[in-house]
């Protein structure tokens, strides 16, 4: 299995990419700048698993943390709101 | 698909099969028919599944409100936590997010409808809807006052987007006034939706 690249704390921007098929990464979220909240362990790739494949071997999966204000340009609440959410590793670049 | 209830004095109404209970019905006897599982077996996975209620949620939170060690595991490792009360949650992955005087968490599905189903049962029309889904994630202040829950600036939001394999249960913070309750009368007050993150324990007024 492999190691995780990212530790809690690290900043990483989400691949800004569009392929077909099954995708576990919202697309809202696709070129947003977060932070690592914690690593979840590895999981069968759900792209993979989608295409009757194994998905493995298992892929790294994040917890990251967004502010909202970056992820909406026009959000309404307030600058500390975050959203979290979860992201397989060949998703994620350091930023 | 609209379900509408039959009212008092109407006959009920019949309508035809849609598409993906069409689908269901299909497999189903296929399936049957094939041997690799009896209508018993569906039966016994559906009573199962309406045996989970919010009341295992309720339980794991209201001790974790009476005992600072299991809390601490809960927040660690979530299934872990259930399993030691007995609750079978396997192969659910749980994290526990506590709300604080500075925090308030919410949980929100926005590609399908994941919801921690072995500690809360069957999700909520609402939480399923294309509405909540999409709402929750762009202006939650606007929806959870929707619900009737107003945050002052002072705390923040987070919303938990369950995109992957992990599920998520909210540790609601304990109510004022329940000083020396028992753990069981607790639980009485700890809703599914509290534990989603769309309302707050309360102690009803005498």
């Amino acid at each position: 299995m492999a190691e995780p690249r990212f530790r809690t704390g690290d900043r990483v921007k989400v691949v800004k990419a569009y392929p077909p098929g099954h995708v576990r990464t919202p697309y809202y979220i696709r070129g947003c700048t977060g932070e690592i909240e914690r690593y979840c362990g590895s999981f069968a790739n759900p792209e993979e698993l989608a295409q009757m494949r194994s998905g493995l071997p298992p892929v790294p999966l994040y917890r990251v943390r967004f502010p909202q204000e970056q992820v909406w340009p026009d959000y309404r609440g307030e600058r500390a709101d975050v959203v979290e959410i979860e992201i397989f590793e060949h998703w994620l670049e350091p930023a | 698909m609209k379900r509408t209830a039959a009212k008092k004095g109407e006959q009920g109404r019949y309508a035809p099969l849609s598409y993906f209970q069409l689908m269901e019905v299909t497999l189903r006897e296929l399936l049957v028919g094939k041997g690799l599982f009896s209508e018993d077996d569906v039966r016994r996975q559906v009573a199962d599944m309406a045996s989970r209620t919010p009341g295992r949620g309720a339980a794991v939170v209201a001790r974790a409100w009476t005992d600072a060690s299991y809390k601490e595991r809960l927040l660690k490792d979530g299934s872990a936590a259930c399993e030691e009360l007995g609750f079978d949650v396997k192969p659910m992955r749980l994290v526990v997010v506590e709300n604080t005087p500075r925090v308030h968490n919410v949980i929100v599905c926005t590609l399908c409808s994941c919801y921690p189903r072995p500690l809360l049962g069957i999700p909520p029309d609402w939480y399923k809807s294309r509405a909540y889904r999409s709402r929750m994630v762009r202006e939650p202040r606007k929806v959870l006052r929707e619900f009737s829950l107003k945050f002052g600036r002072e705390i923040q939001i987070r919303v938990h987007d369950s995109t992957a394999d992990m599920r998520y249960l909210v540790l609601p913070m304990r109510p004022a006034g329940t000083e020396g309750w028992t753990e069981a009368r607790l639980a009485s007050l700890v809703t599914r939706d509290s534990m989603i993150g769309v309302a707050l324990p309360r102690v009803p007024r005498r």
